[in-house]
């Protein structure tokens, strides 16, 4: 028989704690659900956009009727909890209705604070909570004129402008004398004040009231100091307490909020608790984010897989008044010994304000331009050493490297017609459009429903900020420690460390030991886990070919139309009539409908029928040709000039170098695609400041450069250092590829590698340490003596993966 | 079902576990599935969103992602995995002693 789950509290804590569970444990529980709203479960970060009448009630339905018969979930709704008897595992309702239960989750949110002064239970005061409350207050807009909302935070803020909307003539009472105290600093505060006057609201700033005036219905509010004003409705948004009162009376130990431990179990072991009631090592969370996270961890523990737990979250804030960005997070006040990065330009209505402490940023306020809250966050959160990006810091993240994708950077500023994802074509309505009526959170619900950031990703910045901007503070981001896939827990590095630790020379020894959670994973993580046990264990791992991308698979770059392009080797990007021949004929032997020339000094034929390429190989074998891996997570192409062999500039002998280089690393497995570049002289005609690694000749030896790349967003490599003879290049170069190889994760390129690790600890590794290249280019060499083998001639002549290659049989 | 006109492709072992062949037909190819459980499927090899051949994805489950924007389809109903949506029509298989026949008559 199935056990017995009650969950008390039809909110979105509970309910997303539910989701979770059902995803993992869909037939555990017979589950029950009581509710003291007469709704389903709605979305309630976005009544504020329902009060401005930018959403309707339907808009804003997370879970309907239906979900709840689809997953055999009795709802009980408008019925409110009143008593628990524990040791008889039994809850009770005022009208009497009763449920057992195995296991309880108490998800009963938060109550308003109402503050103690006479008048105020009049009629027209109330609080901003639920859908009761919204439709009070359109009812009042309607009605009446003045408005006064108590408290200038977030909620109240977003209150008074939703009112304003709908005509009133609003003031806002703060009892501090700057806004949003708690997420904003004085001039953010200031600026945020400047721009709400501007749009019609009204201050009075460090005012306490008194009284609520009124006979049955309130006509005006005392202060402190004896003044009065007008008000027709009164609300009061001076924050929420949770509401631990069932929990209390029953004797769950409570303290500010429900207490419980990082599993999200109470004192008493068959009830958890999640959300706002909620208090986890002395911390009580008003915001969606933390509470999703807490839903996943309990339905951990609700499946009795038993492995997960929470640890706290650190927040961060977004106003949802449509036109201003704002963001907030950590500690953005700091103290004397924290330094402060800012910038301000008024005229603009920009302010950013970062607050370092021993090269880690501990907060930051931002108002205006807030395209980078979401990555400075993420530099919070991972606790990074900023000290190698610091003085780019403050231009955000499209300006670490050369130029950013000539994208929109205030996602406030934009209409809704306007482009966000150019791979995709999504504009900002779309995707506005789909936060709300499909009720997503996260980033990758946002990819998955709009497509929007799913390709090359450089608008995801500019995603993430719509998301906050619809959603508020209440987005979830992306996650402190992000998953490899759907398949498991573990992150990239978990994995990694994983593999090397014990061994782990297959997939199924990762997957086994890692305990996956589906029986043979994804398209996302097989590939990942083949290249890694590839990578560290060279000559031991086997490689599985059903776990490589077709592309790595077929030895060709599939193309829209399914048929394949070819790219033969040419080292370093020096050819001869004869070579040159021997792919014209082949070319015109294969009717190849397209010849172009790569980026890469190479020749590509487009248009190959997957049939004709083991035959099409074997003739440019039979030329001297190998496969260029054009198509590969691997060392694509040395791109040279033509150095001091004939330029009159040529400081070194740039081509000679190049085909030196590509004889010594092709073939190699990277975890992204890897390019090299050799000038012959600073004017730089091969582009190697744009490689992942890039020498540049100069009269007195050599420097090498690390982590560039056009593409997407053009990064311009870092300095690594300058060396003095050929021989030192190649060590270099072989250690810089391995020490990539080893850490990066996969799909990770050497620009994002490097921006994460830093280029101090590459420094480290690489320059400092003589022992350590050593070691790294040896590691090197070894890895390669199992791979310079050429895969087309295995296919072309040994009969290598030949079902690959032929169809099974032709029917009809 | 009694009806079925089975067509005798090839051998379970020709197809790789985890992987696919095409059958080449007169309406175009079908590609061929196998499971890591040697099951057996058929899809007409084109992804409903933008036609990429399915026979060269990566297989997963009873799923095959799309190699040219990442699709993941049914193998069994052809549908696409939610949110997108779309199917690629799906065959008849059967196996007897290690041989796959096939159904020209899509499900």
């Amino acid at each position: 028989m199935k056990e017995k789950l009650v969950l008390i509290g039809n909110g979105m804590a509970g309910v997303r704690a539910l989701e979770e569970l059902l995803e993992i444990a869909p037939d555990k529980y017979e589950i029950t659900v009581f509710g003291a709203e007469p709704y389903g479960n709605y979305n309630r970060i976005l009544l504020s956009p329902v009060l401005a009448g930018e959403k309707t009630v339907d808009d804003i339905m997370l879970n309907d009727d239906q979900w709840y018969l689809d997953h055999g979930i009795t709802l009980h709704k408008g019925k409110e909890i009143v008593d628990i008897d524990r040791r008889g595992r039994t809850v009770f309702t005022s009208d009497g209705t009763t449920a057992e239960y195995d296991r309880l989750l108490l998800a009963t949110g938060s109550n308003p604070f109402i503050i103690p002064v006479p008048g105020n239970d009049l009629d027209g005061v109330i609080s901003f909570r639920d859908i009761q409350d919204v439709d009070v207050m359109l009812a009042a807009s309607k009605q009446y004129k003045n408005a006064v909302v108590i408290g200038g935070g977030l909620l109240g803020l977003e209150a008074a402008n939703g009112l304003m909307l709908q005509g009133m003539h609003v003031t806002v009472v703060h009892i501090q004398n700057t806004l949003m105290e708690r997420q904003l600093d004085s001039e953010a505060g200031s600026m945020l004040r400047t721009s709400l006057e501007e749009r019609g609201l009204n201050f009075l700033m460090e005012a306490s009231t008194a009284e609520i005036l009124g006979d049955k219905h309130v006509t005006g509010i005392k202060f402190a100091d004896g003044s009065e004003i007008a008000a027709d409705l009164v609300v009061m948004a001076v924050g929420i307490k949770p509401n631990i009162a069932l929990a209390q009376k029953v004797g769950i130990h409570c303290e500010r909020g429900v207490v419980v431990n990082d599993t999200m179990q109470t004192y008493d072991p068959r009830v958890y608790a999640v959300g706002e009631c909620v208090q986890h090592r002395g911390q009580a969370y008003g915001l969606v984010a933390p509470l999703f996270e807490q839903a996943k961890v309990c339905a951990n523990h609700l499946a009795h897989m038993g492995y997960s737990r929470y640890e706290g979250s650190i927040t961060s804030t977004k106003l949802k008044v449509t036109g201003i960005d704002l963001f907030s997070a950590g500690d953005f006040v700091g103290d004397e010994t924290t330094e402060n990065i800012i910038m301000k330009d008024v005229a603009r209505g920009v302010y950013k304000k970062i607050v370092i402490k021993d090269n880690r940023i501990q907060g930051s306020v931002m108002y205006g331009d807030t395209v980078d809250g979401a990555w400075y966050f993420q530099l919070l959160r991972d606790n990074t050493d900023i000290s190698d990006i610091r003085d780019h810091l403050m231009f955000g993240q499209a300006h670490l490297g050369d130029s950013g994708h000539g994208g929109q950077n205030a996602a406030a500023a934009m209409s809704n017609e306007m482009e966000v994802c150019g791979c995709n074509g999504v504009c900002k309505g779309d995707i506005v459009t789909a936060i709300t009526k499909k009720g997503l959170f996260t980033l990758d619900d946002v990819r998955s429903h709009t497509k929007a950031s799913s390709s090359c990703g450089s608008c995801t910045g500019l995603v993430e900020q719509i998301l906050a901007s619809t959603l508020g503070g209440d987005y979830s981001a992306a996650p402190h420690s992000k998953p490899l896939c759907k398949c498991t827990e573990f992150s990239h590095d978990e994995v990694q460390a994983a593999i090397k630790e014990n061994k782990l020379t297959s997939i199924r020894k990762i997957m086994d030991y890692l305990k996956w959670k589906s029986p043979d994973g994804c398209a996302a993580c097989r590939p990942a886990l083949n290249y890694y046990a590839l990578a560290y264990f060279p000559g031991e791992a086997e490689d599985d070919p059903q776990s490589r991308f077709i592309n790595e698979r077929a030895h060709a770059n599939i193309q829209k139309d399914g048929t394949y392009s070819v790219v033969p080797r040419i080292w370093g990007g020096v050819t001869n009539p004869s070579e040159l021949r021997a792919i014209a004929d082949v070319a015109e032997k294969y009717n190849v409908p397209t010849v172009k020339m790569t980026g890469g000094q190479r020749i590509d034929l487009l248009g190959v029928k997957k049939e004709q390429l083991t035959p099409m190989w074997a003739d440019l074998n039979s030329a001297g040709f190998v496969s260029g891996h054009a198509y590969g997570k691997a060392l694509r192409t040395v791109k040279t000039c033509v150095g001091s062999e004939w330029c009159r500039f040529g400081t070194q002998d740039s081509t000679g170098l190049g085909i030196r280089l590509e004889e010594i690393t092709w073939g190699s497995w990277m975890p992204h695609k890897y390019k090299i570049a050799v000038s012959g002289c600073p004017r730089n005609c091969a582009e190697a400041t744009i490689k992942d690694f890039g020498v540049v000749c100069v009269d007195s030896g050599y420097e090498l450069h690390v982590g560039g790349n056009g593409g997407i967003k053009v990064r311009v490599t870092d300095l690594l250092c300058k060396v003095a003879t050929e021989e030192e290049v190649i060590e270099y170069s072989c250690a810089f590829a391995q020490l990539y190889r080893e850490q990066a994760h996969y799909l990770e390129r050497t620009a994002p590698w490097i921006e994460r690790v830093g280029l101090s600890y590459v420094k480290e590794n690489i320059v400092d340490n003589a022992a350590n290249r050593t070691l790294l280019h040896e590691r090197f060499l070894e890895s390669q003596k199992y791979v310079q083998k050429d895969p087309w001639a295995e296919r072309a002549s040994e009969g290598v993966q030949k079902h690959e290659f032929e169809s099974l049989t032709r029917v009809g | 079902m009694s009806q079925e006109n089975w067509i005798e492709v090839g051998a379970v072992n020709d197809i790789p576990q985890l992987g696919a062949r095409v059958v080449e037909t007169n309406n175009g190819n079908i590609g061929v599935f196998r499971t890591a459980n040697d099951e057996i499927f058929a899809l007409r090899d084109s992804c409903p969103h933008k036609g990429g051949p399915l026979s060269q994805g990566i297989v997963h489950g009873k799923r095959v992602t799309c190699p040219l924007h990442n699709w993941v389809l049914d193998l069994e109903s052809g549908e696409a995995a939610a949110p997108d949506e779309g199917c690629a029509a799906s065959y008849p298989t059967k196996v007897e002693n290690g041989r796959v026949f096939l159904g020209l008559k899509p499900n």
